[in-house]
């Protein structure tokens, strides 16, 4: 079905997702959040979103699935652009999922609960198939005991592997990450990482916001830097951390590195 | 000391026993329950919905442009205010009077007048209770459920309303209890209600030391019982959270 739909996309059947002079500005705020932001997605990609705080890398994730609406501008998920009012925004984000840098993660409910409400709500599967892979989940972030606790039992961590379970329950075709280990103690970025890491070499299409430079020489097909609202520079691992072309990235690189 | 309470006893006697008195207090007791009830559940239903109208206004009134939905939200939100600016700056016993004698005047039906009365009165105060606690959910439980691809309204329902009213469920359970005791104004549209009851068997004895002891007595048993009720409630919730 996904296949079918990004075949309707012009570019080519594995563009994911087209993003095209992307804009953004807050109604109390006098500079540009997102200014002219191009860029393409394609199946199987790990993009990892760099940059200073306030630079719009996370307004730029959040654009994707529509959480922020842009002001301008146009994004095509699997052929479908995003913007258009025409299309159910509600349909398009159960494939993608996202992960936030506070876990979110629903308080009232049990892990289990947590994880299953959205497949078995949606009609995207039946019960025991949403357990099934409820439990199938867990056990590959290596959580399987925690199936009936509840997030306030959880460490950090755990949440946060939780949370990319919940999404991941969906069967999404991409997975948007805001800087996901931001919140954590620093004992516990790891084993959230690893789960990122796997799932990256599994295959899933993933688009990263971050501060873990390591993460993005490791595992990332493609690292973007991201300042005042404008994509800087955009390459492979290698060359952006080998070789930056940007004097604002260089600066940025001798900082953090 | 005998005497005094052989005195008791006659006046016992002659207040709940003598042509079966007490049944005035039970029946009073099962209309004032009746109307309670129903009020209440009409109450939350409207205070619920008039709730998540005024935080959805007031979440999207900055970000969303304008286009249809947007005008029937600020609607339904202009409403909402008027509803709530009424009734909280009216007595309770007016709004039934005029409920009983201008908008019903041809019904016969007291209880239903009551209820529709107490309902709409108390919908207004659950309306802020409610509202109190939506906002206080952290706005990423909408955004991780609306990430899922849950649309407004399902989010609302499964995530963010039942951590609402669990938040606030002892101001509900206040509500409740201010809810019982004023639907004792029920004898003024002539309704017999617990507060009418013992009130009727004053007419009666002309004594009214144990009719009015007996009727608070019995409020006060019922509050205790809720509020005990609410507190087991309350801990079975909390207990899943830390």
């Amino acid at each position: 079905m996904t296949t079918e739909n990004s075949s309707l996309n012009p570019r080519g059947k594995d563009v994911l997702i087209e993003v095209k002079g992307l804009q953004k500005h807050f109604k109390n705020s006098t500079v540009k959040a997102l200014d002219g932001v191009d860029t393409t997605i394609k199946r199987g990609d790990v993009v990892v979103v760099i940059g200073p705080s306030g630079s719009g890398k996370s307004t730029f994730l959040r654009c994707l699935n529509l959480l922020e609406v842009p002001s301008g501008g146009h994004i095509w998920f699997e052929g479908k652009d995003i913007t258009d009012k025409k299309n159910d925004i509600n349909k398009m984000r159960q494939k993608m999922g996202m992960v936030f840098q506070s876990f979110n993660l629903f308080p009232h409910k049990s892990v289990k609960e947590n994880i299953m409400m959205a497949p078995v709500k949606l009609g995207v599967m039946k019960k025991d198939e949403a357990t099934e892979r409820t439990k199938q989940l867990l056990d590959r972030v290596g959580l399987p005991d925690k199936i009936d606790a509840y997030p306030g039992n959880l460490s950090g961590g755990q949440k946060q592997r939780v949370a990319i379970v919940r999404a991941l329950a969906m069967n999404p075709d991409v997975m948007l990450f805001d800087e996901p280990t931001s919140a954590l103690d620093p004992e516990m970025i790891g084993e959230v990482l690893d789960v990122m890491k796997k799932l990256a070499r599994e295959g899933m299409t993933m688009v990263v916001v971050t501060h873990e430079m390591g993460f993005a020489k490791e595992v990332g097909t493609r690292v973007i830097f991201m300042d005042s609202g404008k994509i800087l520079e955009e390459n492979t691992p290698q060359e952006f951390f080998g070789n930056p072309q940007n004097e604002r990235l260089r600066s940025f690189l001798s900082k953090v590195l | 000391m005998t005497e005094w309470f052989n005195d008791l006893k006659a006046q016992f006697i002659l207040n709940f026993i003598n042509e079966g008195r007490w049944k005035y207090l039970l029946n009073g007791l099962g209309i004032t329950l009746e109307i309670t009830f129903f009020a209440l559940l009409l109450g939350i239903s409207i205070g619920v919905v008039i709730a998540i109208i005024r935080s959805s206004y007031d979440n999207t009134v900055e970000t969303m442009d304008s286009g249809l939905g947007h005008t029937i939200l600020k609607l339904l939100n202009a409403i909402s205010k008027v509803y709530l600016t009424v009734i909280r700056g009216t007595p309770v016993v007016v709004q039934l009077l005029i409920m009983y004698y201008i908008i019903f005047a041809t019904s016969n039906n007291k209880i239903f007048v009551a209820v529709l009365a107490f309902g709409i009165n108390s919908g207004a105060y659950v309306a802020e209770i409610v509202r109190s606690g939506i906002m206080s959910i952290d706005k990423g439980q909408m955004e991780a459920g609306r990430s899922l691809g849950f649309n407004y309204v399902q989010a609302m329902a499964f995530i963010i309303i039942p951590q609402a009213i669990k938040n606030v469920l002892p101001a509900l359970a206040n509500e409740f209890i201010t809810l019982l005791k004023e639907t004792s104004v029920s004898g003024y549209i002539a309704l017999q209600d617990l507060t009418k009851g013992g009130y009727i068997i004053i007419g009666r004895t002309y004594s009214a030391f144990m009719p009015l002891i007996a009727v608070a007595l019995i409020y006060l048993i019922l509050v205790m019982f809720f509020t005990w009720l609410v507190g087991k409630l309350e801990r079975r919730l909390r207990s899943n959270d830390h």
